[in-house]
């Protein structure tokens, strides 16, 4: 009874590290995965220590880097991209914003070098007409396929109506019957009720 | 008319599908340069061999220049390197560097380990020259007319198919060119 009651004791002990040694390293994995997340967030967006004059032209300077794409990490922009090609675009961007240049000086300057490529807003061409105007001109065009549709149905029906004389046929067909089947459904109803009493 | 109105679908369907099939072929990578037709930039930098030394567009001479951007940090120069060699011996066209946003000492030890290919090596610490001429990584080739007008830029290295393929047409182009005009 004793060895057993120790055994049982044992048995007891052993779940209960087991238990906490799991759970101590479930929260570990946690903090390691929490820990890592962050520091890949740190990571994940270059940090640049350039300053400012004033409040207005770090505004536009985080406008245009978010504006312009990296030309060599395609789909980030310059303010997302840890690229040497993008900070050194970062760079281009400041300095030129420090010599008192425009947005659209700036802008044009990058498309004169790097392309159009560069604009995540495309400007308006004959080579971007199909993706300024194409939406609109689908839309428009499937107004007028509905539109068309609609209006065709409304016509089929207008010639689909029936003459004088087949009118009063169907009519007079109608009433007769109607008459009648309405008479033999009521004495259908009355008599099925009568049965199930 | 009918008819016509109820194949629409499948012939938009087609359509789509012909270009969006066509789109998986596509290199979404290559880009095409913006400063094809363009005069090289203008510019006023050191050489890499000798800091004092300041080099401009002007001196950039020859009937058909290629100007190769490289950098020790990049491992596909590396790679090309053997070829640039050859090209340099063939003389053919006149090569000139771009060494690109590297370090002065590592570059001059590169060149003295595996060759030195180039006419000379403009020296681009921080990479104002790359930006001039929009490039985005090395290696990077420019094909360069006796006018100064840039014709070509190859992105990726240059190797035996490279040059077959890209480089020697353009520069055979170039040369009827000239014996044309």
């Amino acid at each position: 009874m004793v060895i057993q009651n120790s055994r049982n004791n044992l048995v007891v002990f052993f779940s209960r590290t087991v238990l906490s040694c799991t759970a101590l390293s479930f929260s570990l994995i946690s903090l390691l995965v929490i820990s890592l997340l962050t520091i890949n967030q740190a990571a994940a967006s270059p940090v640049d220590t350039y300053q400012f004059s004033d409040e207005v032209t770090k505004k536009r300077y985080q406008a245009l880097v978010k504006e312009l794409r990296c030309p060599k990490c395609q789909n980030q922009n310059l303010a997302d991209s840890n690229s040497p090609i993008a900070a050194d675009l970062r760079r281009e961007v400041y300095e030129l914003l420090q010599q008192g240049k425009a947005d659209i000086e700036i802008v044009d300057f990058m498309v004169k070098r790097y392309g159009e490529f560069v604009l995540y807003r495309p400007r308006v061409s004959s080579l971007t007409y199909v993706l300024w105007f194409g939406p609109a001109t689908l839309l428009f065009v499937g107004v007028l396929v509905v539109v068309f549709i609609l209006r065709r149905k409304r016509e089929v029906k207008q010639t689909q109506t029936l003459s004088q004389a087949q009118q009063d046929k169907l009519n007079s067909i109608l009433n007769g019957k109607l008459h009648e089947n309405a008479n033999e459904t009521a004495d259908a109803i009355t008599q099925n009720i009568n049965k199930n009493k | 008319m009918n008819k016509i109105i109820r194949l629409l679908p499948l012939v938009l369907f087609i359509a789509l599908a012909f270009v969006l099939y066509r789109g998986l072929s596509l290199d979404p990578q290559s880009l095409p340069s913006a400063l094809i037709g363009n005069k090289v930039p203008a510019f006023q930098l050191p050489q890499l061999s000798d800091e004092t030394k300041i080099v401009t567009e002007k001196d950039l001479q020859g009937n058909i220049i290629l100007l190769n951007v490289w950098g020790t940090w990049c491992v596909y120069c590396k790679y090309e390197h053997p070829y640039l060699l050859d090209i340099a011996k063939s003389k053919r066209v006149a090569l000139y560097g771009l060494d690109y946003k590297d370090i002065r000492k590592d570059a001059k030890a590169w060149l003295s380990q595996y060759q030195d290919p180039y006419i000379f090596s403009i020296f681009d610490e921080l990479g104002k020259l790359g930006i001039e001429l929009g490039v985005t990584a090395a290696p990077e080739t420019f094909v360069i007319d006796h006018n100064g007008i840039i014709r070509m830029k190859h992105v990726g290295p240059i190797d035996a198919d490279v040059w077959q393929q890209k480089l020697l047409p353009m520069i055979v182009m170039l040369e009827s060119e000239q014996k044309g005009g």
